[in-house]
């Protein structure tokens, strides 16, 4: 089976975020990079899928030179061989644009799966997986926490409000991970020496067969033009009292008659 | 020539969800800006009857679509419907809450319309021929304004944070042929609790205990929650623990939250987690470490061990309510 997980590279979660001057974007220096601890999911499930079934995973992102470091961490994960796609010609593309490229080069490797996380934590747009597998007009299924592929066909557990649905589909198709499918594993000390001998291919848009006229900034139909903080939270009054109870009467006071949100 | 808001208007077993009165205010709100008209769509299995609420809340049309093959949200049946619809109508923009299962239609409809998407706004506005959205990024660390362009133009909104304003328009009803085409996916089973506590997304109150909890005894948590109407939830050490699911998690990695009221108990307040719930209109910290980060957050702290003070709460609320 020819797996294939879309992995991105981003802050850490426990980074603080910088607003770059141009308001626009944020500042990357002195970040910590990491892989999008939802595509981590989506590796590790790319890893017991192939040690049961045998196969072949390989990790595909969009993204600048420095995000061939979270493939090479995939790598020593266990993964197979890494592509990453960058071009100038690329920078600022949308989600659509990102799904244009990811999709024309999966045309190319060739997939039976596709495994990617179900948001990433930098836009927290939802979107790219689901534009990939419209445009290769395959299944998808998202925010999944099991899956099982029998026969040619993956059945899927997914979350939804208040629970989960069981969905199927037949293969090629493409999943996202949602946490609790699984614990990813570290990449061992063995596992990351191998890393370093293992394929990695750069591909531009010529590559792919993308002409820079159909990604890019220029193409993008979501912009963003301005970042700010959230309102800073004054921190509050600390409720003071001798017993736990007399903190609780005032805490319920205020709730009730100063916050009126009892 | 593209004219008006077509809001999509989600619902479940015959209910409308909170957010499909949310979604109908804002295209109402939009529409009003645009001098334009608000056209929502009800998808379902004998909708028909509840279809004429949204009407209330500014709808001046409802498109229903009705047929056995739509008693799910089944996205991508769905979205071969409303992009039907879509398509018919010829909107300026489109609207669509942010829900789990709205967040994929409304990322399947942008890609088969090749349209602009802002996912999750928490405001919108027109200007000139865009829509401006604002929309959290990194987990709620910032706030990003972003332009759509091209037609139509793509939001979904985030659950819980637009106000619901009861503008009644005609609201009229019209039925509207489906074709669901043939789904490469199929739903074979759903697991639903059978009282369907409101999702943490859309709860007006959440209570989260964190590693201050010590075990996966949450009882405590939840008598607190069903006195005030809210859900619990948990921060990602608790879910870490394995004392609860991680569809309770609240955080960057988790569910990103906005109560009017959020009560963490035995929360210290990791970067990630504020993130997630810093959008609450009030929130409350208990813990017994003073020198907790959640502090500096919160608008009411009580530094005491949980387990005196949340029963010490739930008998004032108790007596309150006498």
């Amino acid at each position: 089976m020819d797996i294939v997980v879309l992995l991105k590279q981003v802050p850490d979660t426990e980074a603080l975020i910088q607003i770059a001057d141009d308001k626009t974007s944020i500042r990357t220096e002195d970040v910590k990079w990491v892989i999008n601890p939802y595509d981590e999911l989506a590796v590790e499930e790319a890893l017991r899928i192939k040690e049961k079934d045998g196969g072949k995973v390989t990790i595909l992102t969009v993204g600048p030179e420095r995000a061939v470091e979270s493939i090479r961490t995939a790598l020593a994960m266990g993964a197979d061989e890494g592509i990453l796609i960058d071009d100038p010609a690329a920078r600022g593309s949308d989600a659509l644009g990102t799904a244009k490229m990811l999709a024309a080069a999966l045309k190319k490797t060739g997939y039976d799966l596709i495994i990617a996380g179900q948001r990433a934590v930098d836009d927290d747009g939802y979107q790219v997986p689901s534009a990939v597998a419209e445009l290769l007009e395959i299944p998808q299924i998202a925010m999944v926490i099991k899956e099982e592929i029998a026969d040619g066909k993956i059945t899927c557990e997914r979350t939804v409000e208040g629970g989960t649905m069981v969905v199927e589909a037949d293969l090629p198709a493409l999943f996202t991970t949602q946490r609790g499918i699984n614990e990813p594993r570290y990449a061992s000390l063995p596992g990351i020496m191998k890393a370093k001998k293992k394929p990695l291919t750069n591909m531009t848009l010529a590559d792919l067969g993308v002409g820079a006229g159909e990604v890019g900034e220029a193409q993008a139909k979501c912009k963003i033009h301005d970042m700010s903080f959230p309102q800073e939270r004054v921190s509050g009054k600390i409720i003071e009292g001798e017993t736990a109870e007399a903190k609780a009467a005032e805490l319920v006071r205020l709730l009730a008659e100063e916050a009126k949100v009892i | 020539m593209p004219q008006g808001v077509l809001v999509f208007a989600e619902q479940v077993d015959g209910s409308f969800r909170k957010i499909a009165y949310e979604a109908v205010s804002e295209g109402r709100r939009l529409a009003d800006t645009l001098g334009e008209a608000v056209t929502a769509v009800v998808l379902g299995s004998g909708i028909e009857g509840m279809a004429g609420e949204l009407g209330k809340y500014g709808a001046d049309k409802v498109l229903a679509g009705d047929d056995p093959a739509l008693v799910d949200f089944a996205p991508e049946a769905y979205s071969n419907v409303l992009l039907d619809i879509t398509k018919a109508n010829d909107p300026r923009i489109l609207l669509v809450g942010a829900s789990s299962l709205g967040k994929d239609l409304a990322a399947r409809l942008a890609a088969r319309l090749g349209a602009g998407l802002a996912m999750d706004c928490i405001a919108l506005e027109v200007d000139g021929d865009t829509v401006s959205a604002t929309r959290p990024m990194y987990g709620g660390k910032v706030l990003a304004k972003v332009a759509l362009e091209g037609v139509p133009q793509v939001a979904a909104i985030r659950p819980n944070v637009m106000e619901i304003a009861e503008v009644p328009k005609g609201g009229d009803i019209e039925k509207v042929e489906v074709n669901i085409g043939t789904p490469r996916t199929r739903i074979v089973e759903k697991k639903l609790e059978a009282a369907v506590k409101a999702d943490l997304t859309e709860a007006d109150v959440v209570v989260s205990g964190g590693r201050g909890m010590g075990s996966s005894d949450f009882s405590l948590l939840e008598e607190l929650a069903q006195i005030l109407g809210g859900t619990v939830g948990a921060s990602r050490s608790a879910v870490d623990e394995g004392w609860r699911p991680h569809s309770d998690q609240v955080g960057q990695t988790g569910k990103v939250v906005s109560p009017s009221l959020y009560i963490a108990c035995g929360i210290s307040g990791a970067i990630q987690h504020l993130a997630g719930m810093g959008a609450s209109k009030y929130i409350v910290a208990i813990n017994k470490d003073p020198e907790a980060p959640i502090f500096k957050k919160a608008d009411y702290g009580i530094v005491e061990d949980l387990f005196a003070a949340v029963p010490a709460i739930i008998d004032e609320l108790k007596k309150r309510k006498e």
